[in-house]
């Protein structure tokens, strides 16, 4: 059916847009961008704020443009005096609110109310409150908020209860007295959150950040007892330069290496070399199940938030999970053991930094079930790829004429299956591509499974393997996470096996990950563009499959054993169990 | 802060648990559940503290931060019970400008409870309400169906331990 288009004129501009869409919207494809603030795409469209007003002829009062639909004839005006002084005084009255210590905030250069300040011409707040003392919350291991920043936009509330499908933030109180916090304003310790981290990358101010590790990173790299050893998610190179003005889907490996080395490390290792054990031993468990009668559907254990999320909302689920440890994990347990070993190290002495895309790994690093046997911890600090940024910067360093680096070989070889984990689909490609080489006796089978590819929040395809159809799923975001998990408890989805990845995306959109203020996020495919950086990277890789990957070989064959063998297990797996979802003690 | 966890515990009996797993039957699905779910909960335990709203928010499949946040937006929903001996302190026009809002404080500080709340002993809860129609008595506060009024904050003492006396 054709698209039914309308004809509108917008401050004199004709324009032709599809029906239903947005005076907003309708707006920037005639290049005029109206000023928002709680809007954000297919998340937050409630209108609430007022910035985006515009005068429509023949209207009773201003619209706000955000969520006001278009129709034929219309005539808009975005820039008249009387829209000016509305968006003027309604900003002033949010700041009036707010409290202002821009200089030293977290979000500092970066925060959305203090560029529309400066877009709408702000020059003094007449109604200032300079009584207003900050609220920090920071009970939860990755997150601190101070709702003396929060300007009630419900941007988190919004991203928490629709992408998500957590709901953990809500909007409580009325009048004066609104803030947003937990029901029965618990601390976010005490409640379901899963520690996504997605509500900061779509707060447009100060509230919420991560909370910041790298002052202990900091203080280890200048500890000459301890031997500081970091390692970088799949997806954190195909994002870290968006921190230096590089354009989204820029692959930095080379100067993200780099800049680590001359941060101080004493070895650069990689993630993706951990990913690629995951596969061994996940492949190994997936294979195991399906011959073996195991549970199934098998379900991937890489990421924490949706691990927290099956724990406390689908508890019945957890047999399900595979005990592999994440990456993130594996990697840490590798470190403190096989490398420890090779180099003559007491693992006490190790300190393991990570470099993730993800706020949910700092919740992750202190799980009690990840302690090793020796007593160590994997991982000491994880840092998301912004306190990553912030380091560089503060090095002094200019990212953008840092030489390309390598490597350290030890642990810092991968394959393309690897640097796809970072992607939506990526673990489930990485894991076919094993357990076809491995049920077949071949490596002649395919080796790029589109199917599971692309940013959509779910995709399921088939595959014909020796002797069984293998149904697999591939889905992203936790809302979209219990729809498929709905389906497989009232018997309506079959799948033997699974792949969840809390944010929406996969890691390319973590928590952790660059910011960008809502007129970015809500008109850039931030997630297709990363995840293509990766997909490139991984098709010109000399190895692409996770068993081809020599490391991997050389590390089974002198160390571990047998993938999903005894000291594999030891090392790289653990036990998760259901978790209580609420609690009502005082 | 008044309008978080309440002080006396959870007496909900399996009736009326019962009683409302009933009416979140006949509206689950629906939209716009949450309201009338709430004021069936608030007309069958008298209050909505946690355990029942994490009864309402598992059996409408919404999250607790919802409920939670349509709970404290309407005056009508309460997080806390009734005491035995429910005081109101008048904040009305006349009330006020006769110092009422000091008789307040010294009931607040005697009984360390705040508007909306109620004292860990079930004993008292305290509202601030507007005008009872006893202007000429003001600042005029009520405990059950007594009235005093011509109240100073040092007379709220002496007036509340007589009900503490009778328990």
């Amino acid at each position: 059916m054709e698209e039914k288009m309308v004809n509108l004129t917008i401050d004199n501009i004709p324009v032709t847009v599809p029906a239903g869409t947005t005076v907003l919207e309708a707006a920037r494809s005639a290049g005029i961008k109206i000023p928002s603030l709680c809007f954000l795409k297919d998340v937050n469209e409630i209108g609430a704020c007022r910035i985006c007003v515009v005068e429509v002829e023949g209207a009773r009062s201003l619209m706000a443009s955000c969520v006001y639909p278009v129709s034929e004839g219309m005539v808009v005006h975005t820039n008249t005096p009387k829209v000016r002084h509305s968006r003027q005084l309604t900003l002033e009255l949010i700041l009036s609110n707010h409290r202002m210590d821009c200089l030293t905030c977290s979000r500092n250069a970066q925060c959305e109310l203090r560029q529309l300040a400066a877009d709408l011409g702000i020059d003094a707040v007449r109604y200032a409150n300079d009584d207003l003392m900050p609220q920090i919350e920071d009970t939860a291991l990755h997150l601190v908020r101070d709702n003396s920043k929060c300007i009630l936009c419900r941007r988190c509330v919004a991203t928490c209860r629709k992408l998500q499908e957590v709901g953990v933030i809500g909007t409580n109180d009325r009048g004066f007295n609104t803030h947003i916090g937990c029901a029965f304003d618990r601390d976010l310790s005490e409640v379901d959150c899963v520690s996504c981290g997605q509500c900061i990358v779509a707060c447009p101010t100060g509230a919420l950040a991560e909370k910041d590790s790298t002052a202990e990173v900091l203080a280890a790299l200048h500890d000459p007892t301890k031997h500081v050893v970091v390692g970088p998610a799949p997806s954190v190179r195909v994002t870290l330069g968006e921190c230096f003005g590089m354009p989204v889907g820029s692959n930095v490996e080379g100067k993200m290496v780099s800049a680590l080395r001359r941060l101080g490390f004493d070895k650069v290792f990689d993630v993706d070399t951990a990913a690629d054990f995951t596969i061994m031993e996940e492949g190994t468990e997936f294979i195991h199940r399906l011959q073996e009668g195991g549970t199934l559907p098998l379900i991937t254990s890489c990421s924490p938030g949706w691990i927290r999320f099956c724990e406390q909302h689908y508890p019945e689920f957890v047999p399900n999970l595979s005990s592999c440890k994440s990456p993130q994990q594996m990697f840490g347990a590798l470190v403190k053991s096989y490398y420890a070993e090779k180099a003559g190290i007491d693992p006490k002495d190790i300190y393991v930094v990570s470099i993730m895309p993800c706020t949910a790994k700092k919740y992750e690093v202190k799980r009690p079930e990840q302690r090793m046997a020796n007593g160590c911890m994997p991982v000491d600090a994880s840092l998301t790829t912004r306190e990553l940024a912030r380091m560089i910067t503060q090095a002094g360093m200019m990212f953008d004429h840092l030489p390309d680096g390598e490597f350290d070989p030890m642990l810092g070889m991968s394959t393309g299956a690897a640097v796809i984990f970072g992607a939506t689909g990526g673990v489930m490609e990485a894991a076919l591509r094993t357990v076809v080489a491995k049920l077949t006796g071949s490596e002649m089978g395919p080796l790029e499974f589109t199917d599971v590819r692309g940013t959509k929040g779910i995709k399921e395809a088939s595959y014909e393997l020796p002797g069984k159809t293998v149904r697999v799923c591939v889905a992203s975001g936790l809302a979209n996470a219990k729809i498929v998990l709905d389906g497989v408890r009232s018997g309506k989805l079959h799948y033997d096996f699974i792949e969840f990845m809390a944010c929406p995306g996969g890691c390319v959109n973590g928590g952790g990950q660059p910011l960008h203020p809502s007129t970015v996020r809500s008109f850039t495919d931030l997630r297709g563009l990363r995840a293509k950086a990766l997909y490139k990277q991984d098709s010109g890789m000399e190895f692409r499959k996770s068993h081809e990957n020599p490391v991997v070989q050389e590390v089974y064959a002198t160390y571990l054993g047998e993938p999903g063998g005894h000291k594999a297990h030891e090392l790289l797996h653990c036990t998760y169990v259901p978790q209580k979802r609420y609690r009502t003690d005082t | 802060m008044p309008n978080c966890k309440t002080a006396v515990p959870y007496k909900g009996t399996p009736e009326q648990e019962e009683k409302l797993r009933k009416v979140i039957e006949e509206h689950k699905g629906q939209p716009g559940a949450t309201m009338p779910v709430l004021q069936a909960a608030q007309g069958i335990f008298g209050y909505l503290p946690e355990e029942v709203q994490i009864m309402v928010a598992e059996g409408l499949d919404i999250p607790l931060s919802e409920v939670y946040g349509v709970a404290t937006f309407y005056s009508f929903f309460s997080l806390n019970p009734k005491g035995k001996y429910q005081i109101s302190v008048c904040l009305g026009t006349a009330c006020y400008v006769k110092g009422s809002a000091d008789v307040l404080s010294a009931v607040e500080q005697k009984l360390s409870v705040t508007p909306g709340g109620i004292t860990s002993d079930g004993l008292f809860s305290l509202d601030a309400c507007r005008c009872i129609g006893a202007c000429g008595l003001a600042p005029v506060m009520m405990i059950n169906d007594d009235v005093y009024g011509r109240l100073t904050p040092a007379q709220v003492g002496p007036i509340l331990d007589k009900y503490i006396k009778m328990g």
